[in-house]
């Protein structure tokens, strides 16, 4: 008991504690922001996914047609300028212009903006994941697929992908873990990340080390856990391969 | 059945076919042989548009393959293709590999194709892997499963590209027996292959493709013991 009420009366306990995140609510800042990252990083994944499969599955088309057809070049340009763009300029750069530039006049919300940044900077990035993926599958797949009649989309969809997602599990998932972290930066449109909540408890006490210790232990759960439902899956998707 | 005229096919600078006309017919079993590069195995991947003639024609019950107006997909539902790599889908169990394709294509229920498929299974006594994943399976039985996959579309014609080329030399057999139970049928079959002894036995036709073009076209007994053409006497003298 004593030892208990000894604890409690410490200056670890009342100073870097009880100041930091219980007085006031302020573990809010930190639950709030936590939820606020977890959200951009979802629905970024989402779009990411979305946009990298289909820019991947252009550039591959385009790449094994022996003489592609007008659309098909035009739209595989516009997919080799948006990779070229997004992944020569710094993500924070896009969501500065994404804020205040291409939604300066219709405000679609904070959160709505770093969704659609973070998306389509993912989505960069996951296309070339994918591009690998798709040619790492053996070129007869794609033969025996049609010479059963199937169509192209259909063969891509039910024969290549899940092989080629299966081969890019890994890398795909340390996309994700780079997605958590780089989302960091949304402080700087005002959004009130998880980065961003353990600085405006840092602001308000003046006591720096906790918070910011606070913050990065959560990020750093997140990516563990990120890191073993990865492998969990692949371990799943894996079955097929046991002889 | 299957009429090609003047067929063509070049890579870069590489004539491979160089107008080869030929006939198949309904319930030939065709065995293509000649020398490595002769273009036999080019020719067979013209049939289904796998590779893309230069030129010449492809006419497949009265209607031209090679044409930009035909429906290839509907096409190559009726022909058949095995592989020398077996090319099975290896996320796919041996059950799902034989039923994807007549079920995506509504050719029939998923029920239907299972039933299918496990009656072809059980004929080639393999009914015990339906669930299995192909990875589990010894190439001879890869083969097999190939060729029923290839059976599930209920094909008018089937195509052997190389069936035992890959195969280790005890499971040739097997998949050779399945194929000589198909040609019992009445399957219509285009085999190119190195198997002699197949050839001999189950062909109609044996046909030498050398540069490109068809050099001989006989019954297997005429092929064999009486070979006219300078380039296959050559040939036969150094693979039999």
């Amino acid at each position: 008991m004593g030892l208990l009420q000894s604890f409690f009366e410490s200056d670890f306990w009342q100073i870097h504690i009880y100041t930091n995140f219980i007085a006031e609510d302020r573990w809010k800042y930190l639950t709030d922001g936590l939820k606020v990252t977890i959200i951009i990083t979802l629905a970024a994944l989402v779009i990411g996914i979305v946009l990298g499969a289909l820019v991947a599955v252009v550039r591959v088309t385009h790449d094994k047609a022996g003489r592609p057809g007008l659309g098909l070049r035009l739209l595989n340009a516009v997919c080799q300028f948006y990779l070229t763009v997004i992944r020569g300029t710094p993500v924070m750069v896009q969501l500065l212009i994404m804020y205040f530039v291409v939604f300066a006049t219709v405000d679609p919300g904070k959160l709505a903006v770093a969704i659609i940044a973070f998306g389509i900077n993912s989505g960069a990035y996951v296309a070339e994941i994918f591009r690998s993926g798709i040619m790492s599958v053996d070129p007869g797949q794609m033969e025996a697929g049609r010479s059963l009649g199937l169509n192209y989309a259909q063969v891509m969809t039910r024969i290549i992908m899940p092989q080629a997602v299966k081969n890019i599990l890994p890398t795909l998932n340390n996309e994700f873990i780079a997605l958590v972290k780089e989302t960091a930066v949304v402080g700087y449109i005002a959004l009130g990340d998880l980065t961003r909540g353990g600085d405006q408890i840092r602001s308000q006490t003046w006591d720096a080390f906790p918070p910011l210790l606070a913050v990065a232990l959560i990020y750093l759960a997140i990516v563990m856990l990120l890191e073993k439902l990865g492998k969990i899956v692949e371990r799943r998707l894996a079955q097929s391969d046991r002889s | 059945m299957i009429e090609v005229k003047g067929l063509k096919k070049k890579f870069g600078k590489v004539t491979v076919l160089d107008g080869l006309d030929i006939t198949i017919n309904k319930g030939d079993k065709m065995v293509l042989v000649g020398p490595s590069g002769c273009g036999k195995s080019t020719f067979l991947r013209c049939l289904n548009q796998l590779e893309v003639p230069d030129g010449g024609e492809i006419w497949f019950d009265g209607q031209l393959v090679n044409s930009p107006k035909t429906d290839i997909n509907a096409v190559r539902r009726r022909m058949g293709m095995v592989f020398q790599h077996f090319n099975l889908f290896p996320h796919l169990t041996v059950k799902q590999n034989i039923t994807l394709a007549p079920v995506m294509q509504k050719l029939k229920t998923q029920a239907q194709a299972d039933e299918q498929a496990m009656q072809l299974l059980e004929r080639i006594g393999l009914a015990d892997k339906a669930d299995a994943y192909p990875n589990t399976l010894s190439g001879g039985q890869k083969q097999r499963i190939a060729i029923v996959r290839a059976l599930a579309m209920d094909p008018d014609v089937l195509l052997f590209d190389e069936p035992t080329s890959a195969l280790d030399p005890e499971m040739v057999g097997e998949v050779l027996q399945l194929m000589k139970e198909l040609a019992a049928s009445g399957m219509t079959m285009v085999v190119v292959t190195h198997e002699m002894g197949f050839a001999r036995e189950v062909a109609n036709r044996v046909v030498f493709i050398n540069e490109g073009m068809v050099q001989e076209d006989e019954p297997p007994e005429e092929f064999f013991s009486n070979p006219k053409n300078p380039r296959l006497q050559e040939f036969l003298s150094k693979v039999l």
